[in-house]
């Protein structure tokens, strides 16, 4: 995984909200065995209308997604996370995310902004006056800065330094593997093993 | 203070816990299906890693089958469906393909053979995970990374969510299901609702559901938001296990049995948030939407955008209405479909399957019907009962066990335009194919709907 400390990119304002993620990846995609070869599939039925946001060719090159709330909702599929950053995004900000798709942002790099409803639509409305604004995510000191405006988000203290290392979950997890080992002795015997 | 069943649970699989970072949690039980696996274990290839815990884990054919007898003919669904078989083989994990009596929907097989059980953790790549809640277990849906980290340890770093209780006081009336009460709870919190919360459903008419039921119930927890959805277990739940294939038996049954009784929330425990439903003044509920929170008791209208004071809930609203092709204020019971379908991790067993052939028994459907039992068991059972014949007769398709048409991955799709009345979870655009129309609906007003071709509770009939 990339680390990421600041990414300073353009941005698109999706102005939907409960943006699920059939939306972003819809199922015809996920048959596919490989990680890679999902950017065609992001937003693929919305993309037919020529009018949608992301066929807007003022939008190119963006790297930052500003959406209405509640975004990534629905399916556990991490395959709208791989969407999202083959195509190039690096950042998702929105009010409010899917508990599943933002962990699963965060086990890939991308990475999950939760900013107030009214910034969010106060950043939109920037961007949609002057596409060519960049916008700075700084992970380092939590802010979102446009312009003049600044604005902090939260993230916890884990995630936020595993992003900056650009740490493997798994990898940290087998630091502790003789913790795992004295858990799997002390487990009640009557619990079923799948053989 | 006394804790929550979610907290109890939760403590007692605590690996490792540590200031500043996420509590490591054991997973007792992981279920693979073919979808969200193919990465994980390329990236346990790529890593030079193992499956830790094979013996923990069991994997099923679901989301890709075709649900009538034959090979599959899109060759990458083919080749996803083949890679799952070389995956396990490889790393020596139990499968259940196409053909075996065994396979099934992954949520439907785990409790069928007693390896869901209550206070386990329960994880899989697969949002419905919740539906193990059912059994007091704490069961959530996780991505393929997540998928490849529980292959390659056996645990999840995660963040313990906060408990909302959702307290459902009186009685659900007749008539009035288990998918009723679901749909009512996520139209009431809203879709944003249980997020960052692990929801309790508590109350005497729950106590009251079946195991299916529950199970129907904590399956739709996830369209609510919620992280994790459970019931506490009783002897409901002690009476569906014993004598299961993977169920405990003798002396450790017995303590099972014991240990089981403690997972309750204590009196004295307190929820972060509590809601409140009284079953009593429930219907059965449909939705009209492209959301599972837009929905609304079948008696009533498809609503107006101006009827929502909230500003995105209304704009919601007006994309949901042209999706879905709606007027404002036309009465759902108006609402005419050409297609049914009865399955899903929702809805795909047994007692579902008898609900609906009790309404078509003796009577014919006019709009295309796919039934399409859960798991080759539980097709096996209606069989036993001839629940197929009643079908059939009725002019309804009888299909092999699958996920079938609740996601459009498989053949089974909806083509544009067309609108279905479905016993699954989702009613996104797009979710049944591309242009689909989708109406979440119980298995009994699925069967009534069959027979009339328009939204029909089973007492209009």
């Amino acid at each position: 995984m990339d680390a990421f400390t600041t990414h300073t990119g353009r941005a698109v304002p999706l102005r939907r909200s409960n943006v699920d993620t059939d939306q972003i990846i819809p199922a015809v995609w996920l048959k596919q065995v490989s990680r890679t070869g999902f950017e065609n599939g992001l937003f693929s039925a919305w993309r037919e209308d020529p009018a949608f946001v992301l066929n807007d060719p003022v939008y190119e090159g963006a790297s930052i997604l500003v959406s209405g709330p509640d975004f990534g909702t629905g399916s556990s599929r991490e395959h709208a996370v791989w969407a999202l950053q083959q195509y190039g995004f690096r950042v998702v900000i929105s009010a409010r995310f899917g508990d599943i798709f933002r962990n699963n942002s965060t086990k890939m790099g991308l990475l999950p902004v939760v900013l107030p409803a009214d910034v969010v639509e106060r950043i939109q409305a920037a961007v949609e006056a002057d596409p060519a604004a960049e916008v700075t995510v700084d992970l380092v000191e939590r802010q979102v800065r446009l312009g003049d405006l600044v604005a902090e988000f939260e993230i916890d203290d884990y995630t936020r330094w595993r992003l900056m290392e650009g740490l493997d979950d798994i990898g940290l997890t087998l630091r502790h593997a003789d913790d795992i080992a004295e858990y799997e002795n002390g487990r009640q015997r009557w619990l079923p093993t799948t053989v | 203070m006394g804790r929550t069943l979610a907290e109890k649970v939760w403590e007692k699989h605590v690996v490792r816990r540590a200031e500043g970072e996420p509590d490591v949690l054991y997973i007792d039980l992981h279920l693979i299906h073919e979808v969200t696996s193919p990465q994980a274990f390329d990236g346990l290839r790529l890593s030079g890693r193992t499956v830790r815990r094979p013996d923990l884990t069991i994997a099923t054919e679901d989301h890709n089958v075709p649900t009538v007898l034959g090979p599959i003919a899109d060759l990458v669904s083919r080749t996803q469906v083949e890679t799952l078989r070389k995956n396990t083989a490889e790393f020596g994990i139990r499968l259940h393909p196409m053909g075996d009596a065994g396979q099934g929907v992954v949520h439907i097989i785990g409790p069928q053979f007693g390896l869901t059980q209550p206070g386990m953790t329960v994880v899989c790549g697969d949002s419905h995970t919740s539906t193990h809640g059912a059994f007091g277990a704490l069961a959530f849906g996780i991505g393929t990374s997540e998928v490849e980290h529980v292959l390659a340890t056996q645990t999840l770093p995660a963040y313990r969510p906060k408990t909302m209780a959702i307290e459902v006081a009186g009685e659900l009336p007749v008539g009035v299901t288990a998918k009723d009460l679901i749909l009512a709870i996520i139209a009431q919190i809203g879709t944003g609702g249980g997020q960052g919360y692990i929801v309790e459903y508590r109350g005497e008419a729950v106590r009251k559901l079946s195991m299916e039921g529950r199970m129907t119930v904590c399956n739709m927890s996830i369209e609510a938001g919620a992280r994790a959805g459970m019931i506490a277990p009783d002897e409901t739940t002690f009476e569906y296990l014993r004598g299961r294939p993977h169920a405990p038996t003798g002396t450790a049954w017995d303590e099972a049995v014991e240990y089981w009784k403690s997972l309750r929330t204590d009196d004295d425990a307190e929820f972060d948030k509590v809601v409140h439903i009284d079953a009593s003044t429930l219907t059965p509920f449909v939705t009209w939407g492209t959301n599972p929170g837009q929905g609304a008791p079948i008696g009533s209208a498809v609503p107006s955008p101006e009827d929502f004071a909230d500003p995105v809930q209304r704009s919601a609203a007006e994309r949901a209405l042209e999706y879905m092709g709606l007027a404002a204020g036309t009465p759902l019971r108006d609402v005419e479909v050409d297609t049914v379908f009865v399955g899903s991790c929702t809805n795909g067993r047994i007692e579902d399957l008898r609900a609906a052939a009790d309404i078509l028994r003796g009577r014919t459907v006019v709009t295309r019907t796919l039934i399409v039992p859960g798991s080759m068991q539980v097709k096996k059972a209606a069989e036993e009962e001839g629940l197929h014949e009643v079908f059939k007769a009725a002019g309804a398709e009888w299909r092999e066990a699958g996920c079938s048409m609740c996601l459009g991955m498989n053949p089974d799709t909806l083509k544009p335009g067309e609108r279905s009345a479905s016993t699954s979870n989702r009613n996104f655009e797009g979710r049944q194919g591309k242009g689909g129309r989708t109406h979440l609906v119980s298995p009994q007003v699925a069967a009534a709907t069959a027979v009339t071709g328009r939204l029909t509770a089973p007492a209009d009939l």
